[in-house]
């Protein structure tokens, strides 16, 4: 099943992919920024693959000079129950990635859980707050430069 | 409060209300500031002029119904639905900002906090993550025992939304029963883990502790008439009337609408996609255990009723068969640089008292490299995502909660519905925002 995924992905978008990477029987692939979409839309349409489900997505900052973020997409085929990740480096200069909400609508609330968590800015995406911090919270929480006690006064409090 | 307010009336300026007109403009003010104050208060949702023909209705953060600290906002037509809104973020405690600061094995007490309806499931979700990336393999008795403690937390849970479900629709019956027989799961757990609530049982490479034969006998003993009180619970809305014309029909998302939102567990299986990991991707043993996926093809909030209801019958049987299949042996892989000794061993051994100190100070250091493990929890696939750069803390820790990925579905499968099926279409998502808000 490893073999097929790369071998179709590869006479698509063999320019695309940076690496490709297994631990643990998990296959990770790192793809172009500019070209998660097609490698997505590919991917869930394909129809001996047919990753329809987007099971996860969400961001980490590796705190590193070059390409610092990292959005992560978790995706399942419920057809032959396989899993894959697909990974995209983001660099702190330019902090958007295009969204993915018109083929998973589920990825709503996980672009902005990320981008609440991380300042990552989802192009074309329908309706980007913060879904977990107040919508006048100037900070982004998960990035490693964000202290665990927090900021004392970003959070104001409420009115007696 | 009413004696007192009665005389302030009397003492009001005669004449003060006397024209139509200054009436109409007190309204009109009221009116304003209530708009004023909706404005305020909801800088993150604006609708533009609510009062017009359309209402907005606000319910939550605390409102019974929604079963915690969800708060929902509506826009009606009538009694009609336009628009829903969910707002989360009232139980956010940064949980996955605070694994990035502890060892691992800190981290399994605040997996009970998430999903606090069934630690123990959450427990075992995020151990097996950690063995994954560690690459540690656990004995078979701590393995079924797993499986019994997943299973029965499915179990208390699902009887939790059995009795909040069947209220939120009139049955208050039911709530009771439900939570009878959930108490008895929580004795069971006193026994088996020390704890009715927040159990912690789990430890990586292992269990806190073997499962007890008074432990063994209680669960037998509950399974002997767990399944003739469900039964009763479930006659009392199966054969009523209100019930199924409360749920019929209620909630529907399309079986392509499910996928696409990434709806799992019975939300997903309601919708006609017969999908479990405890089937698709077996962990532990549930390859070796027999046990059927129900599915129904309704998707509405009768047929995930009847899903979570099959769903209780078929963990009786796991645990019926993993009670019977367990293994004597160790609960504990022998791999003293990972996995903690028992406490009473590191009093009086130099070798344990090493390793403790080791574990608990500096972590268990597994390899670098990135995994994510998913089980089958109560509410839907229950999954970990870890990084980890070779040190004793994880690098990230990423939750991904079904609650959360189930929520998002609540505005198309309320859209058009009526504002009275708001409370059971919110009981069929059996969110927890615990796990939700994370």
């Amino acid at each position: 099943m490893k073999e097929k995924i790369l071998d179709r992905l590869n006479t698509q978008f063999k320019d695309s992919i940076e690496s490709v990477n297994e631990y643990r029987g998990e296959l990770t692939i790192v793809v172009r920024k500019s070209e998660i979409g097609p490698v997505c839309r590919f991917l869930c349409d394909d129809t001996e693959l047919r990753f329809d489900s987007l099971r996860d997505l969400s961001g980490t900052d590796y705190y590193r000079p070059h390409d610092r973020f990292e959005v992560v997409y978790n995706l399942y085929s419920l057809k032959n129950s396989r899993r894959i990740r697909i990974k995209i480096r983001v660099d702190e200069s330019d902090l958007h990635v295009p969204s993915v909400t018109s083929l998973w609508p589920g990825a709503n609330w996980l672009e902005r859980e990320t981008y609440d968590m991380f300042g990552i800015h989802f192009d074309g995406h329908p309706d980007l707050r913060r879904i977990y911090m107040p919508e006048e919270f100037e900070y982004h929480p998960l990035r490693k430069d964000f202290p665990l006690m927090g900021i004392p006064g970003s959070l104001t409090l409420p009115r007696k | 409060m009413k004696m007192d307010r009665a005389p302030t009336k009397t003492t009001m300026e005669p004449g003060e209300h006397g024209e139509h007109g200054e009436r109409g403009d007190r309204a009109d003010r009221g009116k304003l500031k209530i708009l004023q104050a909706l404005e305020d208060q909801d800088t993150s949702v604006t609708f533009d002029d609510p009062l017009e023909h359309e209402m907005v209705l606000n319910m939550g953060p605390q409102h019974p119904a929604t079963h915690g600290v969800l708060r929902l906002l509506v826009r009606l037509d009538g009694e009609t639905i336009v628009a829903a809104v969910p707002d989360l973020g009232y139980l956010h405690r940064g949980y996955e900002k605070i694994a990035e600061n502890m060892t691992y094995h800190e981290y399994i007490p605040h997996t009970d906090r998430l999903d606090y309806l069934s630690p123990l499931a959450n427990n075992v979700a995020y151990v097996l993550a950690v063995e994954k990336l560690a690459g540690l393999e656990v004995p078979l008795r701590a393995q079924y025992l797993r499986v019994i403690c997943a299973e029965l937390a499915r179990l208390a849970s699902h009887l939790v939304w059995l009795g909040t479900m069947a209220m939120d629709v009139g049955a208050v019956t039911v709530l009771l029963w439900g939570f009878r027989e959930r108490e008895k799961i929580q004795d069971i757990w006193d026994i088996l883990t020390g704890v009715r609530f927040t159990t912690t049982f789990t430890r990586i490479g292992g269990m806190a502790n073997d499962l007890s034969d008074e432990a063994s006998a209680m669960i037998r003993n509950f399974l002997d008439q767990f399944p003739e009180n469900l039964a009763q619970a479930e006659t009392l809305l199966v054969r009523n009337r209100i019930f199924i014309d409360r749920c019929e029909g209620v909630g529907y998302i399309s079986r392509e609408d499910a996928i696409g939102w990434g709806l799992t567990g019975p939300l997903l299986r309601a919708a006609g996609v017969a999908h479990d990991l405890r089937r698709d991707e077996p962990y532990l043993v549930y390859h070796d255990l027999e046990f059927d996926v129900p599915v129904y093809n309704d998707s509405d909030v009768l047929a995930r009723f009847y899903v979570r209801v099959q769903e209780m019958k078929e963990s009786v049987r796991i645990i019926r068969q993993a009670l019977e299949k367990i293994p004597p042996g160790p609960v504990n892989a022998a791999d003293p640089k990972r996995v903690l000794p028992r406490k009473e061993r590191t009093y009086g051994k130099m070798e344990e008292l090493i390793h403790d100190f080791m574990i608990v100070n500096f972590g268990i250091n597994p390899p670098i490299g990135e995994v994510y493990n998913a089980i089958e929890g109560s509410k839907g696939e229950l999954g970990f995502y870890i990084v980890s750069h070779g040190e004793g803390f994880p690098w990230r820790l990423k939750i991904r909660s079904p609650s959360f990925v189930n929520l998002q579905a609540l505005p198309p499968m309320l859209k058009g519905g009526m504002i009275s099926d708001v409370v059971a279409v919110i009981g069929s998502v059996d969110p927890v925002m615990g796990e939700a808000d994370k």
